[in-house]
């Protein structure tokens, strides 16, 4: 059950993201030159909806289905943030996708994104294999 | 309703994005994010007893795999049914044999960069950047100064 409801949750987040193409390597191309604004102001909007949803949640002290006290704990900060965060920038800039977007491309149709996935996977296990060498 | 049919605005599409924020909270108290999946998927492919490698925790990021099964499924069904046109994601140049050797060398960067980085657009982008942490902006920045580094390379050489 508990399952079925992700997947109901992925679904309406990959429509939607498919529906505001944030999934095209076009628009991926047009945010990186500054040639257009959409992909600014689709995360820009997002984001402002996120954190005044989250501010919202927190003074109402509201918890979960379950009755859980709501979990906003971030990310530790290390090196690997800036590192990795740049080679993921490249990444997105040849891909034209992020995590999400390269599932969406996938069930759009966007067969060659089955290479990406098959190097994503690469790449998640060619870090775990390297961790401890890697600065954090 | 043809509006449904066309490529959404950034205006209809931001706030429904931002919401998954509260709704993932409010429903599972989970926090949005997808690029752990990755690890995920890598043990359903591998033997068991290289699992601890991983260092993964099934209990919070488990659900991920689900959530991307349902991202394949959204995207079938709003190119297939919910589309007044053929919209292309990926460039005429990518469906060749070495455009996939390209998208399999950036996939590489992506899965190696998020995991490193310890989360992608949507962890650190949306839901870090929506609970005000800095380090999110840390990682966000560093997401778009690499995009830009190799756009701007790119465009020179």
């Amino acid at each position: 059950m508990k399952n079925f409801v992700y997947v109901l949750f992925g679904l309406l987040f990959g429509f939607v993201i498919t529906k505001a193409e944030v999934i095209s390597w076009f628009r991926i191309q047009s945010m990186f030159r500054f040639e257009e604004w959409h992909m600014y102001l689709v995360i820009g909007s997002a984001v402002a909806v996120g954190a005044l949803s989250v501010q919202l949640l927190k003074r109402s002290g509201a918890r979960s289905l379950a009755g859980e006290e709501l979990d906003y704990k971030g990310k530790t900060f290390h090196k690997g943030f800036i590192y990795g965060g740049v080679i993921f920038g490249i990444g997105w800039a040849v891909t034209g996708a992020c995590p999400g977007p390269i599932f969406a491309q996938i069930g759009a149709g966007e067969t060659p994104a089955l290479a990406t996935l098959a190097g994503a996977l690469v790449g998640a296990y060619l870090y775990h294999a390297n961790k401890s060498r890697l600065p954090h | 309703m043809e509006w449904l049919y066309e490529p959404w605005t950034w205006a209809v599409a931001g706030p429904l994005i931002g919401l998954f924020v509260p709704a993932l909270l409010l429903t599972m108290n989970g926090k949005l994010g997808i690029s752990s999946a990755f690890e995920h998927l890598c043990m359903m492919l591998m033997p068991k007893e290289r699992h601890a490698m991983f260092s993964f925790n099934w209990k919070d990021n488990g659900w991920k795999v689900y959530f991307t099964v349902g991202i394949m499924l959204g995207a079938y069904i709003a190119t297939r049914f919910f589309s007044s046109t053929d919209v292309a994601f990926l460039p005429e140049q990518y469906h060749s044999l070495g455009g996939v050797i390209t998208l399999f060398a950036g996939g590489m960067l992506v899965g190696f960069g998020t995991r490193y980085a310890n989360g992608c657009t949507s962890g650190h982008s949306i839901f870090g950047l929506s609970i005000l942490q800095p380090s999110s902006l840390k990682a966000t920045l560093s997401f778009f100064a690499g995009g830009l580094l190799y756009t701007l390379l790119s465009s020179i050489l």
